[in-house]
């Protein structure tokens, strides 16, 4: 396995940048691994782009069908893309409606209602579903891009430019996400929910680099990469037509972990106040309920909703992960 | 060994100096002109007036003078870890921020090596015990997945407003006069435990589900198919599974710092306990930049540190980062 073939300090480079810590989760730290490590393996004797052909596809699709973490993943996750699609539509109430301040939960009133202002829990939650899912998409597609970039351009260069790449990806890592975003936004009178998905992208890449690196390191280095690359095909066609397809289900993996990522630093964000000013994600819902001493007034109605839809989101997501990994990667599969 | 350290000393140094100039730059950069926004807490009445608590204000913010000079006397500031005034507590940064400390080291420094410990602990057990496999999995997962805020209101609303069983809010009961005695210790262990446990547990589900795999997938590699081959006792062979998956884990705790510390901010501000990120939160509401700007600078020291605490336990943990520096070849 490419674990265990590089030299000791880029091992332990290597296997770190699988497992981005508790948020992007060491869950991966094997699974994506050996998902891409058995890619390589099955890939390679193929080569190139064209062995990601029309029957794999479909051995894709009948071990997916079959696999019940993927499916329960996918299925919770569908539900949850409904409601942020047509959530809205559904919502008994508008967000801002002003009723009866304080109510339990009930027929009315599923999640019960806010104070001082009576609006309707429920209705928020489904209308913050679509801000939150909205974010952590920005969010996933920017983290993805840059991290894919700088983890090519530093794996398939190598050299000096790698250097000043891993050099600028390490000081990445050491300054915290959450708190450089919190000292930028604190300036903002106005934040869309827009910039919050670009920033939270643009401070989010350094492990997909490091780990998207340590991939293209190990593929760089086989046959018919270098026989691209005697062709005198340029780089960039190399790496998109050569080595992405050969990561392909590793590339997939990290954007749905991104996409969990993003999700989970927006929500914290929000709860501190310093969420979107333009719309109503399930941070800013929590947020307010503090803000309104919900906890002291035993509301809990205001503030488990929005939190438990955020968390099944992303739960949903991990598991269709899990699922996915097993999908295609053979060696997980008998398991 | 030395290549090792020269090259992680490279990237603190530049980390350092990246957020320096970021924590310089971003007020300056950005829409709000602190300078305007000060000045609209005096009541002022006449143009006049207004232009010379203008310059009175600018001069006392250090922005009378070029940019370069600013960016020169800002590191000034950071070098002899002076931040200037904090508005909310009209005190210098460097008091407030010391006062509040503490605090977030007594949560984040158990929190980090407890969940770590615990987590591959509980996680290599996972690996062999189908039963554990079937609990830690699913429950590991559900902690990860669940948003600090929203793990620190559930808790701190079932466990402390509704059975009362630990208090809510602030680093120890307000009636008490800070000492050491029992009584005041009490109170500091029973408000800390709240905080603690959501960082703990959002970090132990990670690191128990990381161990799980990363011993499975070494028990499949082949140094451990010939030690059974050997007839070596499966005690044995799960130790040096063990030994080898700590080194993953190890790197991935430098990359989980960031997180946690992000975390502990927000768990902070739900328990309103009296650490930095509380007193981040006071500072964008009060819109207190300098205190803001020193907390920043704090936070990104302690993470630096803690990250060459970890590269040192790295090259112990790990025989061939020594071996080359005895001159082995690496």
């Amino acid at each position: 396995m490419s674990i265990n073939t590089g030299p000791p300090s880029a091992a332990g480079d290597f296997a770190g940048g699988l497992s981005p810590g508790p948020i992007g989760s060491p869950i991966l730290a094997q699974s994506v691994g050996v998902a891409g490590g058995a890619e390589l393996a099955a890939v390679a004797p193929g080569a190139g782009g064209g062995s990601f052909g029309g029957g794999r596809r479909w051995e894709f699709l009948h071990f997916a069908l079959r696999n019940p973490k993927l499916m329960l993943g996918l299925g919770v996750e569908l539900i949850f893309v409904a409601v942020a699609i047509f959530g809205p539509l559904l919502a008994p109430y508008s967000p801002t409606y002003h009723g009866t301040p304080a109510l339990h939960p009930s027929a009315q009133h599923i999640f019960g209602t806010t104070s001082p202002f009576g609006t309707d829990v429920f209705s928020q939650v489904l209308y913050g579903v679509r801000d939150s899912y909205v974010v952590g998409a920005l969010g996933a597609l920017f983290a993805g891009a840059v991290g894919l970039v700088v983890g090519f351009a530093a794996g398939y260069r190598g050299g000096l430019l790698d250097e000043i790449l891993q050099l600028l990806t390490n000081v990445m890592i050491c300054i915290p996400q959450l708190v450089l975003l919190i000292v930028i936004s604190a300036y903002l009178t106005t934040r869309g929910v827009l910039f919050e998905g670009v920033f939270i992208g643009v401070t989010g890449w350094p492990w997909v680099a490091r780990a998207v690196r340590a991939q293209t390191f190990t593929l760089r280095e086989r046959d018919f990469v270098d026989l691209a690359r005697l062709s005198g095909r340029r780089a960039v066609s190399i790496v998109v037509k050569d080595i992405a397809p050969n990561m392909a289900s590793y590339i997939f993996l990290v954007f749905v972990l991104l996409f969990a990522s993003s999700m989970l630093v927006a929500v914290n964000f929000d709860f501190l106040g310093l969420g979107p000013t333009n719309g109503l994600s399930l941070g800013d819902i929590m947020n307010q309920s503090t803000l309104w001493s919900a906890l002291e007034l035993h509301m809990w109605w205001w503030f488990i909703p929005p939190g438990a839809a955020l968390t099944l989101m992303v739960l949903a997501l991990y598991i269709a992960n899990v699922g996915l990994d097993e999908v295609f990667n053979p060696k997980l599969r008998q398991t | 060994m030395r290549r090792y350290f020269t090259r992680k000393l490279i990237t603190y140094v530049v980390a350092f100096f990246v957020a320096t100039t970021v924590d310089w730059a971003i007020p300056r950069l950005m829409p709000g002109n602190p300078v305007q926004l000060y000045l609209t807490k005096f009541s002022i009445t006449t143009e006049a007036q207004y232009a010379a608590i203008q310059k009175l204000i600018s001069a006392s913010f250090g922005v009378n003078v070029p940019v370069w000079r600013q960016y020169l006397d800002f590191w000034d500031g950071v070098l002899h870890w002076n931040f200037g005034l904090s508005f909310y507590a009209t005190e210098p940064v460097t008091h407030v921020v010391f006062q509040a400390v503490p605090y977030t080291l007594a949560l984040l420094i158990p929190a980090i090596t407890l969940s770590y410990f615990l987590g591959n602990r509980i996680g290599a057990m996972a690996a062999r015990r189908k039963w554990l496999d079937n609990t830690v999995l699913p429950v590991g997962y559900l902690f990860q997945a669940a948003p600090y805020a929203w793990l620190a209101l559930a808790m701190a609303y079932y466990l402390a407003v509704r059975y009362r069983w630990f208090p809510v809010d602030g680093g120890y009961n307000p009636g008490l006069i800070p000492g050491w005695n029992w009584t005041f210790v009490a109170s500091l262990v029973q408000h800390w435990f709240l905080p603690f446990l959501t960082v703990f547990l959002v970090s132990f589900g990670g690191w128990a589900i990381g161990m799980r795999n990363l011993v499975i997938y070494e028990l499949e590699t082949d140094y451990a198919r010939y030690l059974r081959s050997l007839g070596a006792s499966q005690r044995l062979v799960r130790k040096y599974a063990y030994r080898n998956a700590v080194l993953p884990q190890l790197s991935g705790l430098a990359l989980a710092l960031g997180v946690v510390v992000g975390g502990n901010i927000v768990t902070e501000v739900v328990f309103q306990y009296p650490g930095l990120g509380h007193l981040i939160f006071l500072a964008i509401s009060d819109e207190d930049y300098f205190l803001l700007q020193g907390i920043f600078m704090f936070i990104i020291v302690g993470v630096l540190l803690a990250n060459f605490v970890i590269d040192i336990v790295y090259v112990i943990v790990d025989p061939r980062t020594r071996l080359s520096m005895q001159g082995a070849p690496a």
